[in-house]
């Protein structure tokens, strides 16, 4: 996913001018196993860099969630609600929180996907 | 410290299992994963390495009598190759370790206790053992134990055996099984709520009666990782030792009255049990189903009309099922079946209902 920049918690951030859409990477959900549940923010709720937004539980635990940059929540994925597995089946297709950012300086700490790739591969 | 492998470790690694490190042990969390290992022995059949777990023998005059002193059901009952679940209680009445005991003979039995606690037990049993004609042996280090379980089960088991094994009814054993050629005991008994065998072996054996149980098992036998055998055993309303049996709660709070025979004759900790029961118990393990959404893990608070009442003991929402259920430790009055409480999870009080603890019908032949 070469238009995607990375998080070292393993986040995907997809930058649409002064607003960007959040998910979790392929090497994410396949650690965290089947999906079972998300616990979505509220629209509004504002969030700095690394800060938990959310829940993502699999069956045998509650993960959680960070902010790749800071931002306000301006939409959520409410298909979540009903059909978590869909972060497994296709965790690039599948947004979990549409941001606006509050500093677009904070997209420079964030990592391409060589260096993702290579994170990955150090955790493997 | 360098982490303990069992005889299977490297068949876990060709199968593709995921290691972690479980009470010391490299096991498998999950294979294919956790719901298609659930279903799997669900629908068809699972082989589990529980190898791990330990296995301490008694034997001389007095076995049978001490091991009925040691444990809280009546031993006294057993008949030579029948297997009963129970527990060790300590002097408070709580759980020092919940157990399967194998009465071989009036002067030998099989205890088979938690991985976590074998040293605990050992020195446990040891200790009360001075004033009995016992001689106690850990033997864990020296045995292999896989699991076969599952509506399948049988019929693959019974592909590499000739004796007949609808004569292994449930809960006995024959310790002289050959499989393929290697001698085992073999019980009808499991962790997972459906019909199956547990079968322990010498290490230097497990591995070539594992590959040939999966060979002839074909696409109806999967490797079960220690992830589904939670939600297996949760699913069954089995309890686990850590979760729902601790040394702080009595069998009785846990609901497991059943495994403790209180007019049988003297066991530690009896004493406590009998007063607890006269007095009634003021806190109990119940079931209990969210109404709101979340998962209720282990350790959460259960909270009614704004006061405290107990712990969530397991949580999961199970695979392929939509809601999501728990077992919690807490005050008995509001664990009457129907009763609306709340759960805590992350600071947001989450509404849930009491509901009966039996998940799921066991498929046990007896």
């Amino acid at each position: 996913m070469e238009n995607l920049l990375y998080s070292k918690e393993h986040e995907w951030i997809k930058v649409e001018g002064n607003t960007a859409l959040v998910g979790i990477t392929d090497h994410a959900q396949k650690s965290l196993g089947e999906i079972v549940y998300v616990e979505l923010p509220e629209i509004d709720d504002e969030f700095e860099a690394a800060e938990a937004f959310g829940v993502i539980e699999s069956v045998k635990a509650a993960s959680d969630s960070y902010m790749p940059v800071s931002g306000k929540i301006i939409e959520i994925n409410e298909d979540l609600e009903d059909n978590p597995t869909l972060l497994n089946e296709d965790p690039y297709g599948t947004w979990i929180i549409k941001i606006e950012l509050s500093d677009k300086g904070e997209l420079d700490s964030l990592l391409d996907l060589s260096a993702y790739n290579e994170l990955c591969e150090e955790d493997n | 410290m360098e982490l303990k492998k069992t005889s299977l470790n490297e068949v876990h690694k060709k199968l593709g299992g995921k290691l972690i490190d479980f009470a010391g042990w490299e096991l498998p969390i999950q294979f294919q994963g956790i719901k298609e290992e659930h279903l799997a022995v669900r629908e068809r059949a699972g082989l589990f390495d529980v190898s791990h777990m330990g296995e301490i023998t008694v034997e001389g005059l007095e076995s049978l009598k001490f091991v009925d002193y040691l444990v809280a059901n009546d031993a006294g009952t057993l008949n030579d190759n029948q297997v009963m679940y129970t527990f060790m209680c300590n002097e408070k009445g709580g759980v020092v370790d919940d157990l399967l005991v194998y009465k071989y003979s009036n002067e030998k039995i099989l205890l088979v206790v938690n991985a976590s606690n074998i040293e605990k037990d050992y020195r446990w049993i040891e200790e009360k053992s001075h004033d009995f004609d016992v001689i106690t042996k850990n033997i864990s280090e020296e045995v292999s134990q896989i699991a076969i379980q599952g509506p399948k089960a049988q019929e693959i088991l019974q592909k590499i055996t000739d004796i007949d094994l609808n004569e292994i009814k449930f809960f006995t054993f024959n310790s002289e099984v050959l499989l393929s050629g290697v001698e085992c005991l073999v019980s009808r008994t499991g962790y997972t709520g459906e019909d199956g065998f547990e079968i322990y072996l010498s290490n230097n054996a497990a591995v070539s009666i594992v590959e040939e149980l999966l060979n002839v098992g074909g696409e109806d036998l999967s490797p079960i990782g220690l992830g589904a055998r939670d939600t297996l055993r949760f699913e069954a309303g089995l309890p686990l030792y850590g979760n729902e049996l601790r040394e702080d709660v009595t069998p009785l709070e846990s609901g497991l009255g059943f495994f403790v025979k209180l007019e049988a004759g003297d066991f530690i900790g009896k004493n406590i049990l009998v007063a607890q029961k006269k007095e009634g118990l003021k806190r109990k393990t119940a079931g209990f189903k969210l109404i709101g959404k979340g998962i209720a893990r282990g350790g959460y608070k259960v909270v009614a009309h704004g006061k405290e009442i107990g712990a969530v003991t397991t949580g999961y929402q199970l695979p392929g099922k939509k809601e999501s259920i728990g077992l919690a430790l807490m005050d008995t009055e509001y664990a009457k079946l129907g009763t609306h409480i709340q759960i805590e999870i992350r600071k947001k009080l989450v509404d849930a209902q009491i509901i009966s603890k039996k998940f799921l019908d066991k498929k046990y032949k007896k």
